[in-house]
Parts: C-alpha cells; sequence; structure tokens
C-alpha cells in the first residue's frame, strides 16, 4: 500500500534504548549501548513496514520496544493516542492485545511442556476472554487459519517440524485479533522451501484480516518481497527509508547501495558490479563520531567525520527519506 | 596396488567421492545419512553442495574428513579417492597427517572451530609445527605471513590476541588462515559464511576466490543459499535426503534444472527483481525424516510429477555431459 493518505497506526518519535554497560571492579555503569539511538517512524495501519540491518544494528531491539518487551530510555511510542513508552503495565495490558510479535526461533518462544492447545488457549487466559468452550472453539479456528490440522492442539511443540512451529508462533500473535503484528527475523531460521510458505502465509493473513507488520530481518530479498517500504537501520539509526521499490531500484545512502550488492544472487550470469565494503559494523558502546557510517563509506569527507546526517527528505523523490550530507549520483 | 579414479571422472580431478554410504547408530536403529552419493572434485574450481537441512551434505564433508561423530557415525560403503588413497579405509594416524596439511577445513561457526584459551599465534603455529616444521620461531613468523595474506590488519598485535577479542569476520578470516596454512590441494568449507552479516560475506567470498586463484585450490562448498552456490561454484551437486538429486555445471543448475526438487528450489526463493506481495511458489510438504524415507524417489511425496513408476528407483541419467539427474520424468517436465 503505497497511499500516503493511509492513517498512521503507530508513530516512534526519536525512541531511544539505551543499555547500561557494566564494568570495572565495581560493576559501575560509565558508558551506554545506544542500541537504538533517536528512531522515528510512521507505521500505516494496513501497511507492512520491514526494517533491515546487519546484527547490532538495534533492528531487534526497537521491535521489542514497540511491545515494550524493553522500556525505551527516552522518546514516544503512540498507539491509538497514547504513549506506549511511559504507560504502567497496568495501563499498557489492553493494548498489548493490539500488539503482538513473532519471533525468530518458533523452538525457544514455545513453551515446551505445554500442549499447541495450552499455548494457544493462554492469550485468552490472561486477558480474560470467552470461557473455555469458546476458547476451544477459538484454538482451532487459529488452527485451521495457519494451516495445522485440528488435531495439532493435543500435541506438543516438539512433535513439529521448524515450519509448524512457527505457524504456532503465528497462529499465538493472531488470538487476540491484534493490529500490529512485529515480526522478527520470521524465516530465517527455516529452510527454503518451507520459508516460501510461511511469507505465503503472512502474506495471505494480512489481506485476509488488514494486519500491519514490521518486518525486521536481515535478508533484503525476503524484506522486499513482503513490505511496502522499507527502513534500513546502521548502528541505531535509521540511514534510509522509502517504498521497497525504490530502496531496491534507486537506493541513496552509501550503506544501502553496498547492502544491496553485497547479497548474492540465484543467477550464475552477471551480478551488478560489488560495492565490497570495508571493515567491520563498529560497536554502539562507542560509535564513530559524526556519520557512524563514515569508517566504511567510499564517499566520506570530513564532514562526515565530525557532523551527524539526520533524516532528511531526497529531493525530487517523495516519500523517500536518507541521512547522508551528499547527494550522491 | 593404489585405488584408481573412475574412467568417467573429468582429467584435472583432484578428489573424487565414489558411492559414498554413511550410517548412524542410533536408539532408533541404524540411519542412513548419506545413500550412495558420487562426485569429482577438480582443480582450482569450486563444487557446491546445495541441500535443506537433514540432506546430508555436512555429513558427506564430515565422511571425506573422516571427523564423523564416534562411535556413532561410520562410513559403511564407497571410496574418497585423494591423491592415490582411499580416505575411507586410511587409519587415524595416517588420516590425521592429511587433515589440516593437503585438506584443509572451514566450518561455520569460526568460535567454535577456535580454542577459546589459546592465542591466535598459539593456534596458527601449531598448524605450522604439527606439518611443516620443528622450529617455534619459524612457525610464529610464517603464521603472522598467513594473517597478512587474509587481510587481516596489523596482523603482529591479532597474533596475541584470542578469538574474542576479534569480530566474527575477522575469526572467520582466521580460520580459512588455518585452512590455507599447509597450501592444501583441497580445501571443505561447510557454510563458510552463514553466521555473517551479508556485508562481511562478501568479503570473505571475496577472500576465498582470490586465494582459489592464487593457490590453485579445489573448494567444495556446503551451503542452503543458493546465492552463494551460483555467485562462487564452477559445478553443483543438489541433494534431497541422504542423495543426490541433481548435478552438473553452474549454468546446468541454474539454467536446465532437471529435477523437479532444483526447480521447486529455485523458484521458492524470494528475488529482488520479482514484484512484491505476490504469493511465492512452494515445495509443499516437508522433507521425510530418515528413520521413515519413502521407497523409489525420495522426493516423490512432495512432486507435482508423481507417478506410480516414482515407487522404484530412480538411478541417476546423463541429460547432457556432465550433467545428471535422478528423475524418471526428467524429459517431460515444461520447457523454462
Amino acid at each position: 500500500m503505497d497511499t500516503p493518505t493511509a492513517a498512521p497506526l503507530l508513530e516512534l518519535d526519536n525512541v531511544r534504548m539505551h543499555f547500561p554497560v557494566r564494568e570495572g571492579v565495581f560493576l559501575r555503569s560509565s558508558r551506554a549501548c545506544k542500541a537504538v539511538d533517536g528512531v522515528s517512524l510512521t507505521l500505516r495501519a494496513g501497511e507492512t513496514l520491514g526494517l533491515v540491518g546487519e546484527s547490532g544494528c538495534g533492528k531487534s531491539t526497537l521491535g521489542k520496544c514497540i511491545v515494550r518487551l524493553h522500556q525505551p530510555t527516552s522518546g514516544k511510542i503512540i498507539f491509538e493516542g497514547k504513549d506506549l513508552a511511559t504507560l504502567t503495565s497496568r495501563a499498557l495490558k489492553p493494548h498489548r492485545r493490539q500488539l503482538q510479535m513473532v519471533f525468530q526461533d518458533p523452538v525457544e518462544s514455545l513453551n515446551s511442556r505445554h500442549t499447541v492447545g495450552e499455548i494457544l488457549s493462554e492469550p485468552f487466559e490472561i486477558h480474560a476472554v470467552g470461557d473455555a468452550t469458546s476458547r476451544r472453539a477459538s484454538v482451532l479456528a487459529l488452527l485451521q487459519k495457519v494451516g495445522l490440522p485440528a488435531n495439532a492442539a493435543e500435541r506438543y511443540p516438539f512433535e513439529f517440524s521448524g515450519g509448524q512451529r512457527q505457524r504456532i508462533g503465528i497462529a499465538r500473535a493472531l488470538a487476540l485479533n491484534p493490529n500490529l503484528l512485529v515480526c522478527d527475523e520470521p524465516v530465517s531460521a527455516l529452510d527454503v522451501s518451507i520459508q516460501s510458505q510461511i511469507l505465503n502465509l503472512l502474506l495471505d493473513l494480512q489481506r485476509e484480516l488488514g494486519l500491519t507488520y514490521l518486518f525486521i530481518a536481515h535478508n533484503l530479498a525476503v524484506v522486499k518481497h513482503v513490505s511496502d517500504r522499507i527502513a534500513i537501520m546502521y548502528l541505531g539509526r535509521i540511514v534510509e527509508l522509502a517504498s521497497a521499490d525504490a530502496i531496491y531500484q534507486s537506493p541513496l545512502h552509501p550503506y544501502t547501495r553496498a547492502l544491496l550488492s553485497a547479497i548474492p544472487r540465484p543467477t550464475p550470469h552477471g551480478r551488478p558490479e560489488r560495492i565490497v565494503l570495508q571493515g567491520d559494523v563498529p560497536s554502539p558502546i562507542n560509535p564513530p563520531t559524526g556519520c557512524a557510517f563514515h569508517p566504511r563509506c567510499p564517499h566520506a569527507t570530513d564532514r562526515c567525520r565530525l557532523e551527524a546526517p539526520s533524516l532528511r527528505p531526497a529531493p525530487h523523490l517523495p516519500g523517500h527519506t536518507v541521512a547522508c550530507h551528499y547527494d550522491l549520483p | 596396488m593404489p585405488p584408481v579414479a573412475s574412467p568417467s571422472a573429468p582429467p584435472d580431478t583432484i578428489l573424487e567421492v565414489q558411492n559414498l554410504v554413511t550410517t548412524f547408530e542410533t536408539d532408533a536403529g541404524r540411519l542412513t545419512a548419506v545413500d550412495g552419493v558420487s562426485f569429482s572434485v577438480r582443480r582450482g574450481r569450486t563444487l557446491g553442495i546445495v541441500g535443506e537441512s537433514g540432506c546430508g551434505k555436512s555429513v558427506t564433508a564430515l565422511s571425506i574428513m573422516r571427523l564423523l561423530p564416534q562411535p556413532m557415525g561410520r562410513i559403511a560403503g564407497g571410496r574418497i579417492l585423494f591423491e592415490g588413497r582411499d580416505l575411507a579405509a586410511l587409519s587415524p594416524d595416517e588420516m590425521h597427517k592429511i587433515r589440516g596439511g593437503r585438506i584443509g577445513m572451514i566450518f561455520q561457526e569460526p568460535m567454535t572451530a577456535l580454542n577459546p584459551v589459546h592465542t591466535i599465534g598459539q593456534q596458527l603455529s601449531e598448524v605450522f609445527l604439527i606439518h611443516r616444521t620443528k622450529s617455534r620461531a619459524e612457525a610464529w613468523l610464517r603464521s603472522t605471513e598467513m594473517l597478512h595474506k587474509v587481510g587481516i590488519p596489523a596482523p603482529e598485535v591479532r597474533m596475541g590476541e584470542y578469538p574474542h577479542q576479534l569480530s566474527g569476520g575477522m575469526r572467520q578470516r582466521v580460520v580459512i588462515a588455518m585452512a590455507l596454512a599447509c597450501e592444501p590441494a583441497v580445501v571443505i568449507a561447510d557454510e563458510p559464511t552463514t553466521a555473517l552479516d551479508v556485508t562481511i560475506q562478501a568479503q570473505i567470498l571475496e577472500l576465498m576466490q582470490s586465494l582459489q586463484r592464487a593457490m590453485g585450490l579445489a573448494i567444495v562448498l556446503i551451503t542452503h543459499d543458493l546465492g552463494v552456490i551460483a555467485e562462487t561454484c564452477n559445478d553443483v551437486v543438489v541433494m534431497y535426503a541422504g542423495r543426490v538429486a541433481e548435478a552438473g555445471s553452474v549454468t546446468d543448475i541454474f539454467d536446465q534444472p532437471s529435477h523437479p526438487y532444483t526447480r521447486g528450489l529455485l523458484d521458492s526463493i524470494p528475488r529482488l527483481e520479482h514484484p512484491r506481495k505476490t504469493r511465492l511458489n512452494v515445495i509443499e510438504g516437508m522433507v521425510p525424516s530418515l528413520r521413515d524415507l519413502p521407497v523409489g524417489c525420495r522426493f516423490q511425496n512432495r512432486c507435482p510429477y508423481r507417478i506410480d513408476r516414482c515407487a522404484t528407483g530412480p538411478a541417476l541419467e546423463v541429460v547432457a555431459a556432465g550433467h545428471e539427474v535422478a528423475c524418471h520424468r526428467w524429459r517431460e517436465l515444461p520447457t523454462r
């Protein structure tokens, strides 16, 4: 959905998540790991926003802030007219139903001692929805929705394959009819033939239920396939945000360009000229001065070493924003 | 009499696996993880083995290296011919000399391949001390050179550091330095970039290719990533449930895939150039368990082209020179 008129469902305003680093003899907290360092974003109702970046860029931390598995250090998370970032857990509870998360590892995120039926009825119990009979009916409806047989309810998570377990994780997230699903690397632990089954399921569910997704992943090809817009993250900040097609066809930030060119393409015939970045991702504990990407950037100047660029609209490209001082050709 | 290569093996073959069968003893009885796999690896070229979890690709690598988990794992049949010897029949001592010497290896997770309590210098020197020299000073010097060769900045400093002080990409460079230290003829790399970020993966793949050109190395690259296969391999073996489904040159596999499984895999990956939010092709169902394999073609329960005949065979048939497929119906598949 590329319509900019779609109503905002969730707004992030300058969200920061700094974790104290305890070190030295007395484990005093002298420095901070700036996992998320000033992210502002709008999620529109019914869209999929892809969030891409490499390990340690803060994409999962940001997802966990949104569902309040982390309480952000500062900034606002506006959802249904309330700032989730500062709500108490009691005040948060009614909103939690609307915000659900699908995790990467379906083995670790499902309690192995509960049957699938128990796992799926838990959300109804926590939020005191329905009685035993209606919960049973809801569990069966959920199983059907995600393509699992009804007898799955009596079985335990270990009896299922990775792809089926991810279906259970998705069913659990859908139990309370949420508006927004934060999907954190939902297919990266799966084999390719199973990955496509789960991606299709997520696309079908979105169409059927009008869901909004924040889709977090490191695989740009997967993200591009499911997303309407894509945000690229580097070291705690968003460096570029645009429609999925624009990110692929006309990436502006040098990091986005390098990331795209680094993806191995499944064809033996020619590939675009590869930009191989030098060096590693720096640590969010001691990030570089100025633009965090400058030590690896082939275009870096003195200005980049001193001054951090903020996210600005790209000239002549509506809806395309980039955090770079320069308009690169 | 030394074992001889098969007459069908290409002339510059350096490693030939013939009819490899590897079994595991488990509580549920004997499982056959690799069931009659054959391929040849040629000098200066990269052979990719691709397949999904449980297809036997890693067990094939461990069989070649003779590193199967003991006592459960066992090479139950076949030969692994390398420089006039059958690796499957060597004593553990003889194999010890080859491993890390003439055959190097690179594993997925560099943190587990390196010893956390020894410095990089100690671990790398050890390779030279086992295979090349008695002098510690010389081993140290050659280790430093090797780190330089794999693109590690300030190698003298890194020699004194521990694995945890290095980033994932740098650790994998150290593992590559160890694998190549003794100028091996063949390197077996099992998912060498799977644990790395894509910009780091690009660096490592580029490094492996430039070292291959410089040293004339043969590489066996095991991966689940068809993109990595397409960009780095000359020859490809597609494995499914312990058997070879299809084998050929990289252009054979990507341009003329002749097995329904190969086609299914290629069609199910999301591609950057495809229209967004369209349904992807899927391979229905899932990989059968080794405890419960179908008789005949192992892909039959997921195959859209299944017929009664699939309950027997299928053997590998020649599609074209160097291109083989194990499917009764490969001639009838729709053209692509």
